[in-house]
């Protein structure tokens, strides 16, 4: 993942390289990861974004923006715990309070001018796909979406297809070259946060310039699915329900043996069109991707568009009465029987979750 | 009103596609093609607001080599009133798509533009966001309600995202991209595939729209991913549980 042949030379990287647009230059670049914060600290997809622009041997800025204090308690926590950013930049403004496109791809099309990063990394959420592709025809630019691996400064992995390909593509483009990267690709190890001895300086964005006319798109509301199971993209269980479940009663089941493993439930596409949960909790090629340690799929035949979200899972079991089902394809532990008699016997049989 | 929506051909969504062995892509050379299923829910939104009797013309665009004329005669099938083809024979990204969008946009000045929220070939999900970025127009992206307010001027999306949904008001003209949850597009009926293939279809080449294609990407290569090794089928829940504590070590 990390490019040997220029790890030892990235110390040295003086401000000319710092603000050359030309593209040979880039490799003593530095990158810029667009963050995402709630409640004073960053997101962990973003995390995955900070730590694969550790592979990319530059210097590493932080921007966050928004208004009030958990953005500034933000700030001051990725500027002390987070060893690999040399620089927090900070943009406080009401424009910012909510995920506009608009406001957001001025923002950066703006910290890039001043900054000249040689690339700009964002995580592929619904936030980084929103803002990035737009960020990136403001400057011009091809973005690479849904990165999975970074080869080396211009060259990156990425699944086509529904995950059925893989396309190494290279980006010969100037500067800056646009990333989001797939968070499950990039996973921060546990603990990883720690305080660091010298403190990353924060800086506010000059923001007299920003001239965005945000008349033209205004946030209305925001309704999110209130549960207290861990969060479907980064929980290291999932359990999931296809059609079989039959209706949003018996997903219950389900749920009930998610919350016993500690896991986050997932659903097909099947499940969500047919009412049974919200489509937040679609895993596929066009839902949520995860890469769980377990995932365990009951009565989910296993399409094309559901193993793009949790083919690389590390250990898939499949529960499945269809003998004949192509998830038993990819499952490294199937089991034919009926869900509604297999979930009551692994909630009575599996050991209480500590 | 007009609604420009645009249109991807791409491998059927049911097709197990196969990696070429010099891998230089995927074999789509006697592969079933189709519309992209987003763009199918594009094209079927633009057609309900023009039902509804806000809009009065819809224009369907495809850009890509002449097999192309194929999807936009479904979709004038379905009912959009005329198509638009650029013709161009290798490979277009986003960015090169966004350029001639624009063009197309201040020729036709649509007051909404509707793509799909990917392409199910190339996965890339980003050319409704760099045509509103190049265009300077609002942008809702991942739709899966559509509200026009023609009185106002303005448009009112409800967004998928992580964790729920989000609203957002848009002012005219503005960019749209959809969600799976949008709408259940309909099927072109035989009478109106006949009828279709006397709707007109304009063809353009990038050169005609004064647009340069260079790319910024090359594809070094495009492989199969690892295979999973086999699994083994269990006969009853202890032997799983017995799997997943001992020999995967997963609970």
């Amino acid at each position: 993942m990390i490019l040997g042949a220029i790890t030892k030379r990235t110390v040295s990287f003086s401000a000319s390289h710092f603000l050359s647009r030309s593209s040979s230059s880039t490799r003593y670049g530095s990158t810029l990861v667009i963050a995402e914060h709630e409640g004073g600290v960053i997101k962990a997809p973003s995390l995955s974004a900070i730590l694969a622009a550790t592979s990319l041997n530059s210097s590493i800025s932080l921007l966050l923006a928004g208004s009030g204090s958990s953005l500034h308690q933000a700030a001051s926590q990725a500027s002390s715990t987070h060893p690999s950013i040399s620089q927090v930049l900070v943009a406080d403004s009401d424009k910012f309070k909510n995920p506009l496109a608009e406001p957001w791809a001025k923002l950066v099309h703006l910290v890039h001018q001043s900054g000249g990063y040689s690339h700009i990394i964002a995580a592929s959420s619904s936030f980084g796909k929103n803002v990035m592709p737009r960020a990136a025809a403001l400057l011009n630019v091809s973005p690479i979406t849904d990165v999975t691996r970074i080869s080396d400064s211009h060259t990156f992995v990425r699944p086509i297809y529904a995950g059925n390909a893989l396309c190494t593509v290279r980006y010969t483009g100037s500067s800056p070259c646009i990333l989001t990267i797939r968070s499950t690709s990039f996973p921060v190890p546990k603990n990883s946060v720690d305080s660091k001895s010298s403190e990353a300086s924060i800086s506010e964005v000059d923001l007299s310039t920003f001239d965005e006319d945000l008349g033209n798109s205004r946030f209305i509301s925001q309704t999110t699915q209130d549960d207290e199971l861990p969060d479907l993209g980064n929980a290291r269980t999932v359990i999931s329900g296809g059609r079989a479940l039959k209706n949003a009663e018996n997903f219950k089941l389900i749920e009930n043996l998610a919350k016993k493993l500690g896991g986050a439930v997932g659903a097909t596409r099947a499940a969500v069109d047919a009412g049974f949960v919200a489509n937040d909790l679609q895993v596929g090629q066009t839902g949520k991707i995860v890469a769980p340690e377990l995932y365990i799929a009951f009565g989910i035949s296993g399409a094309i568009q559901h193993l793009a979200g949790m083919r690389d899972s590390k250990v898939i079991v499949a529960v499945n009465n269809d003998a004949d089902a192509p998830i038993f394809q990819v499952a490294d532990y199937g089991l034919v029987g009926d869900l509604f008699e297999v979930i009551p016997e692994l909630l009575e049989k599996l050991p209480e979750k500590k | 009103m007009k609604i420009m929506v645009a249109i991807k051909r791409v491998v059927d969504y049911a097709v197990k596609i196969r990696v070429k062995p010099d891998k230089t892509g995927v074999v789509t050379q006697n592969v079933k093609m189709s519309m992209n299923p987003f763009c199918e829910i594009a094209l079927e939104e633009a057609l309900r607001i023009r039902e509804s009797g806000l809009a009065s013309e819809i224009v369907a665009v495809s850009m890509g080599p002449t097999q192309c004329i194929d999807t936009l005669r479904t979709g004038l099938a379905m009912g959009a009133d005329r198509g638009i083809h650029v013709e161009f024979n290798d490979a277009l990204y986003p960015l090169s798509v966004a350029n001639i969008f624009k063009k197309l946009v201040e020729i036709e000045k649509p007051s909404l533009v509707i793509l799909g929220k990917q392409a199910i070939d190339d996965d890339c999900n980003q050319t409704g966001q760099m045509i509103a970025g190049l265009l300077n127009w609002p942008q809702g992206t991942f739709a899966s309600k559509v509200v026009l307010d023609k009185e106002k001027q303005v448009v009112t999306v409800d967004r998928e995202v992580d964790d729920g949904t989000e609203t957002v008001c848009l002012n005219l003209p503005a960019v749209i991209t959809t969600d799976l949850r949008l709408n259940q597009p309909r099927y072109a009926t035989l009478p109106n595939i006949m009828k279709a293939k006397s709707k007109p279809i304009k063809k353009f080449t990038p050169e005609d729209l004064n647009v340069e294609i260079k790319s910024d990407l090359e594809i070094v290569e495009v492989t199969e991913p690892p295979k999973r090794k086999a699994g083994v089928m269990l006969s009853s829940v202890d032997e799983l549980i017995d799997k997943l504590k001992n020999e995967a070590n997963v609970i």
